[in-house]
């Protein structure tokens, strides 16, 4: 993090766009040197494109200054809850870049025979791990794994000729949004299932939605408080019972790894973030990669392509029989499936149980270590992460937002905010096992004393960061009048030109 | 991982037996183990059959030798382009989107500590803008592919119609993927040969620039033929080629989607790909994916002297209120993490280029891809079927089917183009697809050259 120094510009308003001077460049393309053809003809041609003209080294400095406006794991602790913020090996980039697998065409995969054969390997890892053993690494991130499993739980209620009359997918109320957003997407209807007092679902509230209406049940294990669901296996035999499908939501795998497996916990499907718990950098937003695993009944469906071994061992691309189709024009974020090839043989079983139970322990520290300062809602034992509610501190005129904030000017990434929706005032935290417990100690340290500052001078929070590049920014503003691009002229406000025509 | 005294058990988890210990105690638990209790007994630690650890040596030297097994390790000439086109990125794009605060950071939730990803991304939008010639762009999608599947749904919103039409010839793989985001929305997808095709019952036409067979569009007149029946026009461009080619938005596409991998890094076997996705304004609150706004400091965000200054510019996360985190159901998307890092390299690959380089970037691959059909076409028993202005893909018909002449070029260590026998595209059937751009080599030329010099011979 850098301050802005005395009569420093202001650095925002200056893009690429902005720098530099006409003619300059950074980099050379050579001129051809045979025979010219002539271009098309110029009604298919543009003019010119309008964009920066920097010095390479004008370039390198601007993307450098960026980069120092950034707060990565690398920067410092970043337990943003339900992310799985966790240290990224170094080797898994060293890896993913060798030539073979960086130049290898996607149109030509007889002659990628060591790629395919690590998604194979990968393949029937995630299916050991998962207890679902049919694979497809296909899914770009999360979000487009969730559509690929409800869209094949479609495809197999259509086939059974019930999609029909099973119209509704159940999502608990503490869900991530992708959730009912993919359930949506996949055309069915969502009904959410409210949360117990335990902070598990509520299993009456449960019971009551059984019937032949039902696809599917979206579950996320743990669940986003962190929590066991308990009686899960229970829960997935009802579903069951009625003709329904069980969705696992694999984002917080990191929990568990190792532990149990959702298969054997009557879960049909489910996908997983390999950004996630299987260590790949998460880029800012990407990329990730969400692959699905599948029992036996649902493996049919799978998105294509996965990846299977002839009998002459050459290894190929198939496309499952009833596949929902492909999700990408080719075969997935390879880059990223190679690293988490990568980190699963660097850790073993022995390593990836080691990771829950390290991710698990940490979380548990931090939650004793703050329970006398915040209010924890759900007060059980919890797994990789733990919810509190800033209201406590709310009642002296302290947000939540005003919390985290503060922890910016501590040195360290705050957690999730305001979600799980059904915590007031939520601080979801989830350490990682990569934090050591002197790192636990300080943020939780940090914590106490913003608890402190909040009862002693609850109006010094609201200025809070301090000490980043920019102070506290005016959200609403940028929704008002948005202004999207370079070179900027401000649109209408909202309501003029930004609604849709229907 | 017990039984070692006080060791850390990987390199990536800090905590000794001596900190688990202490950390237990201060729980008050007796054993990690007590950690899982509410873990379903009967099914806790079940066998789970993985591959014994590596260390970061043996890692290496097992990777290494499994890298080698791909062909491109050999670096052979390849003329295979059909949707992953292997591009100059220049040295300065790796090397800095390869830092770690960009790396290993995540979605930025947190503006203040996250200006690096969020100003990149106005970058970002704002290069997409430029190059599409459309009035907003979002901070990217997965791929190409996906991207214009959403740029259907979209389509489909606002004309509340159900069914799209895809101009042949289109990538089959995104015919594919339209498909399959088109079945969860309940959507009909036809395939039509001609603009002329479309009904009122079209949300959008989906056209390919330049088309799957290499040929340049003119998108005025398909853009007015949709508009006519009341769609919209999507154009799913080769960013590329925008460096030469008319921007789609100026010639009337509504929606411009396209593939930005390729000038972001290496083809990677396709992925992790980059979807880019601008449309006219009118759309903007229909849009898919997130989306970034320039702003400035609340007021007194500093209090004290600095209230005195004036604020200063930042970069937030805006018009969340289309995305699924707050409006669940009812989101235009389902999308969440995507690909970021992809779209700081996309940007720095054309801000190092700048104008007068992706003109010249462009031009290259068009002068050498021509010449080397030139090549090709006057050869003996070869020819380069004749479709229109073309960029940088042309369909290459020998004296033998086209899975024999890829074959004997298989043999001679050259890549050849797509085989398109199974083409409905008459002119395509015998003939391979070769690409060739402006990382193409004269010596890998003049190797193509002899090689099917010498196919005709035998012939």
């Amino acid at each position: 993090m850098i301050e802005r120094a005395i009569g420093e510009e202001d650095f925002g308003a200056r893009l690429a766009f902005d720098r530099g001077a006409a003619g300059r460049r950074a980099v050379a393309v050579p001129q051809w040197q045979g025979r010219e053809t002539p271009l098309p003809a110029a009604h298919l041609l543009r003019d010119s494109v309008r964009l920066p003209e920097l010095s390479q080294g004008e370039l390198v400095r601007y993307y450098t200054a960026l980069a120092q406006r950034n707060f990565g794991v690398d920067t410092g602790s970043y337990p943003l809850g339900s992310c799985s913020m966790k240290y990224n090996p170094k080797v898994n980039d060293v890896v993913a870049s060798l030539p073979g697998f960086a130049n290898a065409h996607p149109a030509e995969p007889e002659a990628a025979q060591g790629t395919l054969r690590i998604l194979l390997d990968l393949q029937r890892a995630l299916g050991a791990i998962t207890g679902l053993p049919h694979v497809s690494l296909a899914p770009a991130a999360g979000a487009q794994g969730e559509l690929a499993g409800i869209l094949m739980i479609r495809r197999a209620l259509e086939q059974r000729g019930e999609l029909g009359k099973r119209r509704r997918v159940l999502v608990p109320d503490s869900a991530h949004g992708t959730n009912p957003a993919t359930a949506a997407m996949a055309g069915f209807t969502v009904t959410q299932i409210p949360t117990a007092a335990d902070g598990a679902m509520d299993r009456a509230a449960l019971a009551a939605e059984l019937d032949g209406s039902v696809a599917a049940m979206m579950v996320t294990l743990p669940n986003t408080l962190g929590l066991w669901e308990t009686g899960i296996e229970e829960a997935a035999r009802d579903l069951h019972r009625v003709g329904a499908f069980v969705y696992g939501d694999g984002a917080n795998l990191n929990a568990i790894v190792g532990r149990v497996r959702y298969g054997d916990l009557g879960i049909d499907i489910a996908h997983l973030n390999l950004h996630k718990t299987f260590s790949t950098p998460h880029g800012g937003g990407g990329p990730g990669a969400g692959p699905v695993c599948a029992s036996t009944a649902l493996a049919p469906y799978l998105p294509a392509p996965v990846v299977v071994e002839g009998s002459t061992g050459t290894l190929a691309l198939h496309r499952p029989r009833e596949s929902i189709g492909q999700l990408q024009q080719f075969h997935g974020s390879v880059g990223v499936l190679v690293r988490a090839y990568a980190y699963i043989r660097t850790l073993g079983l022995a390593g990836l149980r080691a990771v829950s139970e390290n991710a698990d322990l940490n979380a548990n520290y931090l939650r004793v270590l703050l329970e006398p300062h915040y209010d924890l809602p759900h007060p059980r034992r919890v797994l990789h992460e733990v919810v509190f509610s800033g209201s406590r501190q709310r009642k002296a005129g302290v947000r939540a937002y005003d919390i985290v904030k503060r922890l910016i000017d501590y040195g360290l990434h705050p957690p999730t905010v305001y979600f799980p929706l059904i915590v007031d005032e939520a601080l979801m935290i989830e350490p990682t096992e990569t934090e050591s417990r002197e790192d636990i100690e300080r943020y939780a340290a940090a914590l106490v004393a913003i608890a402190e500052e909040a009862e002693r001078d609850p109006e010094a929070l609201e200025e809070a960061p301090q000490h980043t590049p920019v102070g506290r920014l005016d959200e609403t503003r940028a929704a008002r009048r948005p202004v999207l691009r370079w070179p900027g002229p401000e649109t209408e406000p909202c309501g003029s030109k930004g609604t849709v025509e229907r | 991982m017990k039984g070692r005294a006080g060791a850390a058990p990987t390199p990536y988890i800090p905590n000794t037996d001596a900190d688990r210990a202490a950390m237990l105690a201060r729980v008050g638990l007796a054993s990690t183990e007590e950690l899982f209790k509410e873990l379903p007994a009967d099914q806790r630690d079940p066998p789970i059959d993985l591959p014994p650890s590596l260390g970061e040596l043996d890692l290496l030297e097992h990777l290494r030798v499994l890298a080698r097994r791909n062909a491109a390790a050999q670096e052979r000439p390849s003329f295979l382009g059909a949707g992953a086109y292997r591009r100059f990125v220049p040295a300065v794009t790796g090397s800095l989107a390869a830092r770690s605060e960009f790396m290993t950071a995540y979605t930025p939730y947190q503006p203040e500590i996250s200006q690096g990803t969020l100003q990149s991304a106005f970058e970002f939008q704002s290069v997409v803008c430029e190059l599409t010639g459309l009035a907003v762009a979002n901070t990217g999608l997965y791929d190409g592919a996906s991207a214009t599947a959403e740029a259907c749904l979209l389509a489909a919103r606002v004309t509340r119609r159900s069914a799209v039409a895809l101009l042949e010839p289109i990538h089959p793989g995104t015919a594919d993927v339209v498909r399959t985001y088109a079945y969860g929305a309940g959507l009909r997808v036809d395939m039509i040969g001609s603009a002329a095709q479309m009904t009122g019952e079209h949300a959008a036409v989906v056209v390919q620039q330049p088309d799957f067979l290499g040929t340049i569009r003119d998108i005025e007149p398909i853009a007015e033929t949709a508009h006519a029946a009341g769609a919209l026009c999507v154009t799913v461009v080769d960013p590329l080629t925008l460096g030469l080619l008319r921007a789609p938005g100026d010639a009337g596409a509504d929606i411009v989607t396209g593939e930005g991998r390729d000038l972001a890094g290496p083809v990677a076997f396709g992925g992790p790909s980059l979807g880019l996705f601008a449309a006219r304004e009118v759309y903007l609150r229909q849009m898919p994916g997130r989306i970034v706004g320039r702003t400035q400091e609340q007021h007194g965000a500093r209090g004290g002297d600095e209230s005195e200054a004036s604020p200063r510019t930042g970069y937030v996360l805006t018009l969340q209120t289309r995305e699924q985190f707050i409006r669940r159901e009812r989101a235009t998307s389902n999308f969440s993490t995507g690909q970021s890092l992809l779209a700081l390299a996309f940007t720095i690959t054309l801000q190092a280029l700048g104008p007068q380089g992706l003109r010249e970037q462009a031009a290259l691959c068009y002068q050498k891809a021509h010449n080397a059909a030139a090549r090709a076409a006057a050869l003996p028993g070869f020819a380069v079927v004749e479709r229109g202005p073309w960029f940088q893909e042309f369909l290459l018909r020998g004296p033998l089917p086209a899975a024999a002449v890829r074959a004997a070029l298989a043999e001679r260590g050259i890549e050849a183009g797509l085989d398109m026998s199974d083409r409905s595209e008459p002119e395509a059937r015998a003939a391979l697809l070769m690409c060739v751009t402006e990382t193409t080599t004269e010596q890998e030329v003049d190797a193509l050259v002899a090689a099917l010099t010498a196919i005709g011979d035998v012939t």
